[in-house]
């Protein structure tokens, strides 16, 4: 564990977590060797490595849907032992249910635990106008585009009202450009509506542009590489020369191709 | 966008007329060279009747019960009555069946290794069994257009289900849904496309088997009336009953499209 901000509760922390799949070939692949980190209440943490690192395991498991060979998730100091509502997730790939509109779509949650339909609908409503998706409510999202598509998905996470958000590369299907105004909305969403976030990602930029902290994690089998605490002030500027610093620094510390 | 949306009608409904005359002309086409045929003498007329007879005869028997011993009205509703009670039956066991066997595993080993030997046998190998059980009234032909509704029925809907994206499942679980929610909320939306794949083809084979059965055991019936179009040697009873067969089928395999089209509006792209 690291021995940092004891002063500040964590909300969500990963013990010695190991994890191995077994190959093809018959060998057993390590995917994840004694991960520690811990999230901080209200904290942006980010998760970065490189492709096929095992970050998704690791998300996957800190969600509740996967269970760690050994080690364990604690959400506020709790064994997390499933999946928890406590626990929202933002997937990569949008994941909306194709036959359920904007609304239908963000207040499934609710739904599955019995909320009134007048309450779910109030609810999902507010956080549907959080995203910037007001008059939308009725769309199906065949008819959204890929950005708007994540907002659902941030909305519908944001809507069962967790307590902690885990982002496994929500933008990583999105074109350059949508996803630089991605990240700009969702710092902005996130100040509205603080949660605890865990934001998994490959690329370095938005890592630095995002993230309280950054986590590096190594090549497989995952191993935390190092902590890198950002404090620079938001909204950051790719081109600032500090921001360039802090890149060069992570750079220097990974076998990403940068 | 909206200078797209104004341009685009006026072309497409240009192209749709196209489209639509040139199967007008395709269908000209198609009776010119009939008539000809058998105008010419190429083809006898005690084997093929011309277009205009078949048309005659095809009114008539809207009202006149010779030379088969009912009109066509009777017969379309006997078949149609008989192919309905197979098909219904057939697709609301399979359907679900077919569901419940691609998500629970546990259902799928109790019940695949009887229906995969099942599956392969022809429909009409059970005419036989069936006659001998049932005798040659309605219970044994919807027997055997049961089964060869159920076949397709199952599989597709096993087939559609399997396909669910494990990440829609995964998402179901993060709020907390049991496998069962998962399995009605997810699941069987999901694989609503290929259920109905499966009710499509379901019908074209009840309706195929249908004909079958008639031809060899029955008294009334679409089939019954082709039967005894060859036994009279007329050709034009025998082809108003296969159109009357054809168009039954295109006409329900439409309403179904539209009952689809309203039961799954988001998949309208």
């Amino acid at each position: 564990m690291e021995a940092r901000n004891i002063d500040v509760k964590s909300e969500i922390s990963c013990q010695h977590l190991y994890k191995s799949f077994p190959g093809m070939d018959g060998n057993v692949t390590e995917v994840l060797k004694d991960v520690n980190l811990s999230v901080a209440k209200n904290e942006f943490l980010v998760i970065l490595g490189p492709g096929q690192c095992g970050k998704t395991t690791l998300l996957n498991i800190m969600a509740g849907l996967d269970s760690s060979d050994s080690g364990e998730i604690l959400l506020n100091d709790v064994p997390v032992s499933g999946p928890n509502p406590n626990l929202g997730l933002v997937f990569q790939r949008m994941a909306l249910m194709p036959w359920k509109t904007v609304m239908g779509n963000v207040s499934m949650g609710l739904k599955f635990r019995g909320v009134s339909k007048k309450e779910r609908e109030e609810k999902a409503r507010y956080f549907i106008n959080l995203v910037g998706l007001s008059g939308f409510e009725k769309s199906y999202p065949y008819q959204l585009s890929g950005g708007m598509k994540q907002r659902v998905g941030i909305a519908r996470a944001y809507c069962s009202d967790p307590e902690v958000l885990l982002m496994d590369e929500p933008f990583g299907a999105l074109d350059a450009q949508t996803r630089y105004m991605m990240e700009e909305e969702i710092l902005r969403i996130w100040e509205k509506a603080k949660r605890t976030v865990v934001f998994v990602t490959n690329n370095i930029e938005e890592a630095i542009y995002l993230g309280d902290r950054i986590v590096l994690l190594s090549r497989c089998p995952a191993t935390v590489k190092a902590v890198y605490p950002i404090d620079l002030a938001r909204p950051r500027q790719f081109t600032d020369s500090r921001f360039l610093e802090v890149r060069q620094k992570i750079a220097d510390n990974t076998d990403l191709a940068l | 966008m909206a200078t797209r949306i104004v341009a685009a009608p006026g072309k497409i409904r240009s192209k749709n007329n196209s489209l639509v005359w040139l199967s007008a002309a395709s269908l000209v086409v198609f009776f010119i060279i009939w008539y000809g045929l058998v105008e010419s003498g190429i083809i006898s007329k005690a084997l093929l009747s011309p277009p205009a007879e078949v048309l005659t005869t095809f009114i008539s028997k809207f009202s006149n019960r010779a030379p088969d011993g009912a009109t066509l009205g009777a017969h379309f509703k006997t078949s149609l009555t008989l192919a309905l009670t197979g098909y219904i039956t057939a697709v609301v066991v399979g359907a679900p069946l077919g569901l419940l066997m691609g998500w629970y595993k546990k259902v799928d080993s109790i019940v695949k290794p009887i229906f995969e030997v099942i599956r392969p046998i022809p429909p009409i190998a059970w005419i036989p069994l069936a006659i001998l059980w049932f005798g040659i009234g309605l219970p044994a032909k919807a027997f055997i257009i049961w089964l060869s509704a159920f076949v397709p029925s199952v599989i597709n809907s096993y087939a559609g289900i399997k396909l669910t994206e494990p990440v829609l499942i995964n998402m179901s679980r993060t709020f907390g849904a049991t496998n069962w929610e998962t399995f009605l909320r997810v699941g069987v939306p999901s694989a609503l496309a290929m259920v109905f794949t499966g009710l499509r083809l379901s019908l074209s084979s009840a309706w195929m088997t249908l004909v079958a059965a008639e031809l060899l055991a029955a008294t009334e019936g679409l089939g019954y009336m082709i039967q005894m179009g060859r036994t009279l040697a007329r050709p034009d009873v025998i082809i108003v009953g296969m159109l009357t067969i054809g168009l039954t089928g295109a006409a329900m395999a439409f309403i179904l499209e539209r009952f689809e089209g309203k039961l799954a509006p988001w998949r309208r792209s």
